[in-house]
C-alpha cells in the first residue's frame, strides 16, 4: 500500500513536471545560433553539444558557421532577425563592433545570449552571457596541486598559452592566486607552448634539460590539455614517469587527457565545459515563458576531474563530441 | 623553330671559381653566428653541451636543437631550390598539415604504414606540382601561386582530420617522428640523408647550374636551351615532397595530426633559414648545406630562449634581435669591411 502510494505520488509529480515542461519549455521555438567556426576541437564539441541540447528541448536551431569572420556573424544575425526567430545565440569572434546589429535585434524584440566570450557593448543590448571563469579554472588547478603535495616542497613548471591571449593571462593569474600562501609551491619556469602539442613537447624538453633532467621538477601545469599531452611525451622521452615522477595538471578536459589518465600519466584536469548552450537555453526558457530576466553573467562550473572520476567513461562520453 | 639543346651531362666541368683552402669553408658569417648563439646558450645554461646516452639514444640540449630543427631544415632544403629559381613556396606549412593528416587517417583506417607514408609523400608531391603548374603554365607569380595553397591547404587538412587532432599509435609513423637510428633521432637522420642526396644531385650533375641559370635570368636560360618549365615543375614538386616529409615528422612527433597547428608559420622560418644561409631571394647562387645551417641557427636560438628562463613576452623580441645581428654580420657591407681589414687593399676589393 505504502509503495503504491509512493509510486502514484512519483508518477503524479513526474506528470506535473512533464506537463510544466511542455507548457513552458522551448518546444517549437526557433533559435538562431551564430558560431565562430570550427578552429579547435573544443569549438567543434561546443557546436555538437549545442545541437544536442537544442534537440533535447525540441528547439528548432538555425545554425550559422561564421568561419572566423565577424562580417559573417553580423550577416547571420541580420538573417535571423529577418526570419523572426524567438532568440539568438552568438559566440562572438571579436569583442568590438556589435552595437549596431545588437540594437537591431533589440528593436525587433529578440533576446540575444552571448556564449563563451564577452563583448564590449552596452549590457542592455544582450539578455545574458554564458561563459567560464578562466581565473577560477587556474585556481581550481592550483587548489588540486596544493592538496596533492601537502607540505612537501614542489617546483612547478608552467606551460602558458599563446602570449597575450586572455585564457593564458587569466589561467596564469588564477594558478598564482591558488598557490599564494603556500610557500612550499613555487613556479620555477614558465614559457609559452602556444596551446599546441608540438610546442608543449618542445618547451617541456627544454625545461627537463634545464632542471637537471627533470629531477628538479615536481609538477607541470599546462594552460590546456593539448600542451599537457605534449609534455607527457617529453617526460617519457626523458626516461621519467609522467603522473608519478612529475605530476601533470591542466585545463580543458578534452578526451585525450582522459586517455592519459587511464594510462596513469595525467593527474588532474579542470573542465572548460562545451555545454554553454544548456544554461543559455535554461535562461531563455525562463525569460520567454515566465519573463524572468537572468543575471547578466552566467558562469559555468569549473569541474575538477582526477583519475578517480572514471576517466575511461569520460573519454568514451566525450570522444563522439567532435573534440 | 628548333631550340638549341644543352648537354645535361657536360664532360668538361666549368673551372672552379676560386681554389679555397678547407678552413675557409668555416670562415663564414653563418658559422660565426652559430658559434655565437651556441656560446650564449652555454652561458645561460652551462649544461647545454652535455650529451648523455640514455635508453639507447643520445640525450641532451644539443640533440634537441638538431631534432627540433629537422622539420624546418627539411623545408629549407626544398625552399632553397625554389628560391634559387627566383621563386618562393609559401605553402609548405600547409602541405605539412595535409600530409600529416593523410598519413594519420590512413594508418587509422587500417592501411599498412608503408602505404600511408607513400601516399602522404605522393600527396606532397602533387601539392608541389600544383604550385609548379600555377607558376609555369598559368604564369602566376610564385608568391601568389603558393599563397593559394597556403590558405586553402590548411582547410584541406582540416577536412581530412574533420577538425580534430587525429591521434594514432602506429609504430612506423611514431618511429619517423620520435625514433632513433644509431643513437640519433630519426628526424635528424632523415635530414642528413636528404641533405647529402640533394647536395650531391644538384652539385654532381648540371642541375644546380640549370637552377641558377633560370634564377638569374629566365629568358636568357630559355634561349640557352634550358626548359625552365619542366625545371620549375621539378623544383616545386621537390619542395612539396620535402614538406610532406616534414609533415610526417611533425605528426609522428606528437603521435597525432594537428591540422590547425602543424607547420603553422614554418614556411616563414624556412625562408628565413634560406636567407640566413646566404641564398638571395633574387634567385641564382644557392647553397643547400648553408640553408640547413640557417635552420640549425634558428632552432639553437629557439632552444636557447626556452631554457634561458626569460619571460615568454621577450621570445620574439630576442629572436628578431639576434636575426638582425646575423643579417648585419653577413651583409655585403660588413663583408667588405672585414675584407678591407684583412687585406688592407680596398682598391683591389672595389675593382672586383
Amino acid at each position: 500500500m505504502k509503495l503504491k502510494q509512493k509510486l502514484a505520488l512519483g508518477a503524479g509529480l513526474m506528470a506535473l513536471s512533464l506537463s510544466s515542461a511542455w507548457a513552458q519549455g522551448l518546444e517549437g521555438k526557433v533559435i538562431g545560433f551564430s558560431q565562430i567556426g570550427s578552429e579547435s576541437g573544443w569549438r567543434a564539441a561546443e557546436t555538437s553539444v549545442t545541437k544536442a541540447e537544442a534537440e533535447k528541448r525540441g528547439v528548432d536551431l538555425k545554425f550559422a558557421d561564421a568561419q572566423q569572420k565577424q562580417e559573417n556573424q553580423i550577416k547571420a544575425i541580420r538573417g535571423f532577425i529577418a526570419q523572426g526567430v524567438d532568440a539568438i545565440l552568438v559566440a562572438p569572434v571579436v569583442a568590438t563592433g556589435w552595437e549596431e546589429v545588437l540594437t537591431e535585434a533589440k528593436e525587433a524584440n529578440i533576446p540575444v545570449v552571448l556564449l563563451d566570450r564577452g563583448i564590449e557593448a552596452p549590457q542592455e543590448l544582450y539578455l545574458t552571457s554564458v561563459a567560464s571563469d578562466q581565473v577560477k579554472e587556474g585556481r581550481v588547478a592550483a587548489e588540486w596541486l596544493v592538496g596533492a603535495v601537502g607540505e612537501a616542497t614542489c617546483n612547478v613548471v608552467e606551460l602558458q598559452g599563446t602570449v597575450g591571449s586572455s585564457p593564458a593571462i587569466n589561467r596564469k593569474q588564477g594558478f598564482e592566486d591558488g598557490i599564494a600562501g603556500h610557500a612550499n609551491i613555487t613556479i620555477s619556469r614558465s614559457q609559452t607552448g602556444d596551446f599546441t602539442r608540438a610546442k608543449g613537447k618542445e618547451v617541456m624538453e627544454g625545461f627537463l634539460k634545464a632542471e637537471g633532467g627533470g629531477a628538479g621538477i615536481c609538477a607541470v601545469y599546462a594552460h590546456n590539455d593539448d600542451m599537457a599531452v605534449g609534455a607527457i611525451q617529453a617526460i617519457k622521452d626523458a626516461g621519467l614517469k609522467p603522473g608519478t615522477d612529475i605530476k601533470v595538471v591542466s585545463i580543458d578536459a578534452v578526451p585525450d587527457i582522459f586517455a592519459a589518465m587511464v594510462a596513469g600519466e595525467a593527474n588532474a584536469t579542470v573542465e572548460l565545459t562545451p555545454n554553454m548552450a544548456g544554461p543559455a537555453f535554461d535562461a531563455l526558457d525562463a525569460y520567454l515563458n515566465a519573463g524572468t530576466v537572468p543575471e547578466k553573467f552566467i558562469i559555468t562550473e569549473s569541474k575538477l576531474y582526477t583519475p578517480a572520476d572514471d576517466p575511461q567513461g569520460e573519454y568514451d562520453r566525450r570522444k563522439g563530441l567532435g573534440y | 623553330m628548333t631550340r638549341p639543346k644543352v648537354d645535361l651531362h657536360p664532360t668538361t666541368r666549368p673551372p672552379a671559381r676560386h681554389k679555397r683552402p678547407l678552413w675557409a669553408m668555416f670562415a663564414r658569417p653563418q658559422v660565426v653566428a652559430l658559434a655565437m648563439v651556441l656560446a650564449v646558450n652555454w652561458l645561460l645554461f652551462p649544461g647545454f653541451f652535455s650529451v648523455t646516452w640514455q635508453d639507447g639514444r643520445l640525450f641532451g640540449s644539443l640533440i634537441d636543437v638538431l631534432n627540433r630543427g629537422a622539420p624546418v631544415a627539411i623545408l629549407a632544403i626544398g625552399m632553397t631550390a625554389v628560391i634559387a629559381t627566383k621563386g618562393v613556396d609559401l605553402s609548405v606549412g600547409a602541405v605539412m598539415a595535409i600530409c600529416g593528416a593523410v598519413g594519420a587517417q590512413m594508418v587509422n583506417s587500417g592501411q599498412p604504414a608503408g602505404l600511408a607514408v607513400a601516399v602522404a609523400l605522393a600527396v606532397g608531391l602533387l601539392c608541389g606540382l600544383w604550385n609548379g603548374i600555377l607558376v609555369t603554365l598559368l604564369q602566376i607569380q610564385p608568391i601568389i601561386a603558393t599563397l593559394v595553397l597556403m590558405v586553402a591547404g590548411r582547410g584541406l587538412a582540416q577536412l581530412v582530420t574533420e577538425g580534430s587532432i587525429v591521434t594514432f599509435s602506429d609504430p612506423v609513423l611514431i618511429f619517423i617522428g620520435t625514433g632513433s637510428v644509431l643513437g640519433l633521432p630519426t628526424p635528424v637522420v632523415i635530414t642528413l640523408v636528404l641533405l647529402i642526396l640533394a647536395t650531391l644531385i644538384v652539385r654532381r650533375s648540371a642541375l644546380g647550374l640549370l637552377i641558377e641559370a633560370v634564377g638569374v635570368n629566365r629568358s636568357a636560360a630559355h634561349f640557352a636551351g634550358i626548359s625552365a618549365l619542366s625545371l620549375l615543375l621539378v623544383v616545386y614538386a621537390f619542395s612539396g615532397l620535402c614538406a610532406a616529409l616534414a609533415g610526417l615528422i611533425a605528426a609522428g612527433d606528437i603521435r597525432g595530426a594537428d591540422a590547425n597547428n602543424a607547420g603553422l608559420w614554418l614556411e616563414l622560418d624556412a625562408i628565413l633559414a634560406v636567407v640566413i644561409g646566404g641564398t638571395s631571394l633574387m634567385g641564382g647562387r644557392f647553397s643547400i648545406p648553408m640553408s640547413v645551417l640557417g635552420a640549425v641557427i634558428i632552432q639553437a636560438m629557439n632552444t636557447g630562449i626556452l631554457i634561458s628562463g626569460f619571460s615568454p613576452e621577450f621570445n620574439l623580441v630576442v629572436k628578431s634581435g639576434v636575426i638582425i645581428l646575423i643579417l648585419i654580420l653577413q651583409s655585403p657591407l660588413s663583408a667588405r669591411l672585414l675584407h678591407r681589414r684583412a687585406r688592407r687593399s680596398p682598391k683591389a676589393e672595389d675593382a672586383a
